[in-house]
């Protein structure tokens, strides 16, 4: 009943004519019909942030979203950050702080980092931010609020949040 | 996950012919999508909605604001009419989910997600909101996380939403179009009580597709949004709560106060707001406030804290804002 749809996904600057299930999340889309297994399934329900990619710019939970529903869309993943300025700057400044311990959760926080830096330019407020009306200076606890949504079981949160700050500061 | 039918509106005419009485629309998925794996939810048919022109955020005639109902979560709290004008809106969105979550959630499908009650989820245990008159067992089992307001033996399930708690103390307005046509509901009469029909959640009739939010103009009140969960972040509430309040010369000329994490809907403490307006704006007038809250509060086995923590916070807030005026 489900059926195929033609989907055209356009990953890492190149495009893809799918046909899909529409039941297959974006999250297994890029893992097992892309072959992009940089991308990690954690809970897949949308509580871990281990599946976070940019789509249209923005970081979403691939594991809850629909490939159907990504039709057209520009998807960016982990394996673009290599060659992405910023991209870079957040590994390197990762491995410099010890921001991980057994990685699984890496990749979804380094799309994360990079989308969370956007957000934050383009003056996006916070949970934690006190004045609603101008913009907030990056300070920990807002970039500790503004990566909530990747948790790291291994607990390298504070390797994660000096490495965010190094790359603000450069 | 169940089969079912994808398909594409291209209005929202088509959209709700589509549908038809047992269809579901499908915008950012962050619920639907998660129950349907679940197969807690099983439609046969899917109308994806994402792409259907609603989700701008527009000024009304007369100074309300209007969303559009595929506004983003992330996108309506960053909107700078919603922060300057309705601060516990924006508010209550950020603190709700993820920055992930809220970049896919959407105005709508915020409304109409559904409890988080482990019970609902489980498809081993007695849900009467997932299999009508199969009874209860949140009941008498871990129901720390359940309603202390106006439950019933069928259901004591809490609706999860930080926005609708907002919506309830603006006094929003919900707009939808259905098979018979267009129709507005207040946000305060959009989501129901268990009572004996807990799987009927809202007013939302088969078919009916919500269009939009319209938030009133906005008044002179000072306003925050509270809320506590498990974790710093992240969490759904235990108790969340609303409160716009209007102090001038020492006495309240307004107030709202709407509760979450507490009750099947956004609860309105409409009891304790009368012990506010006309009174002094004094801490004796906010005992009463806070007492009178909770005062119907029916707490469960493991959820007693709840009521006296809902009354703290209420009280709480009413001092500060009220040393804001």
């Amino acid at each position: 009943m489900s059926g195929h749809i033609p989907v055209r996904l356009h990953v890492n600057g190149q495009a893809h004519d799918l046909s899909l299930d529409p039941r297959v999340t974006l999250l297994d889309c890029l893992r097992e019909h892309l072959g992009l297994t940089g991308t990690k399934k954690g809970c897949d329900q949308g509580a871990c942030g281990a599946c976070t990619v940019l789509a249209d710019g923005e970081r979403i939970n691939s594991c809850l979203t629909p490939a159907v529903q990504c039709d057209g869309m520009e998807i960016v993943t982990i394996e673009a950050m290599a060659n992405d300025e910023l991209g870079t700057r957040v590994q390197d400044a990762f491995l410099a702080h010890d921001g991980l311990q057994c990685g699984y959760c890496t990749s979804g926080q380094i799309c994360s980092v990079v989308a969370m830096l956007a957000e934050h330019r383009a003056g996006r407020p916070s949970a934690v931010t006190e004045d609603l009306t101008g913009p907030a200076p990056l300070t920990d606890v807002e970039i500790r609020e503004r990566m909530a949504g990747n948790l790291c079981r291994c607990g390298a949160y504070n390797g994660i949040v000096a490495a965010i700050r190094e790359v603000t500061r450069t | 996950m169940r089969e079912f039918a994808y398909l594409r509106a291209a209005d929202v005419a088509e959209a709700v012919e589509l549908a038809g009485p047992q269809g579901k629309y499908l915008a950012g998925g962050t619920n639907l999508f998660d129950l349907m794996r679940e197969e807690v939810e099983r439609p046969e048919r899917v109308v994806d909605i994402s792409r259907l022109p609603l989700s701008a955020i527009e000024p009304l005639p007369g100074g309300g604001l209007r969303l559009g109902a595929l506004a983003r979560n992330a996108h309506v709290a960053a909107d700078d009419r919603v922060r300057r004008r309705y601060p516990v809106l924006a508010r209550a969105l950020l603190k709700g989910a993820s920055p992930q979550l809220r970049n896919r959630a959407t105005v709508g499908g915020n409304l109409v997600q559904r409890t988080r009650c482990r019970y609902f989820y489980d498809l081993t245990a007695a849900c009467n909101k997932r299999e009508p008159g199969a009874g209860c067992d949140a009941l008498g089992g871990f129901n720390r996380t359940h309603a202390i307001l106006g439950a019933s033996p069928n259901c004591v399930a809490v609706h999860p939403s930080d926005m609708c708690v907002a919506l309830a103390a603006l006094d929003a307005t919900v707009n939808l179009t259905g098979p018979d046509g267009e129709r507005s509901v207040p946000v305060t009469g959009f989501h129901l009580l268990p009572g004996g029909t807990p799987h009927v959640e809202t007013v939302l009739r088969n078919g009916d597709l919500i269009t939009s939010v319209d938030l009133p103009p906005e008044r002179p009140w000072h306003g925050d949004y509270v809320k506590v969960r498990d974790r710093a972040s992240y969490a759904f509430a235990l108790v969340s709560l609303a409160v716009l309040l209007d102090v001038r010369h020492g006495r309240t000329v307004a107030a709202r106060i709407a509760l979450g994490g507490v009750a099947h809907k956004p609860w309105r403490a409409y009891s304790a707001e009368e012990q506010l307006v006309g009174a002094a704006a004094d801490e004796a007038a906010f005992d009463r406030a806070a007492a009178a809250a909770v005062a119907e509060a029916r707490p469960l086995d493991h959820n007693a804290f709840k009521a006296e923590l809902a009354r703290r916070l209420v009280r709480r807030t009413l001092v500060e804002l009220a040393g804001q005026s």
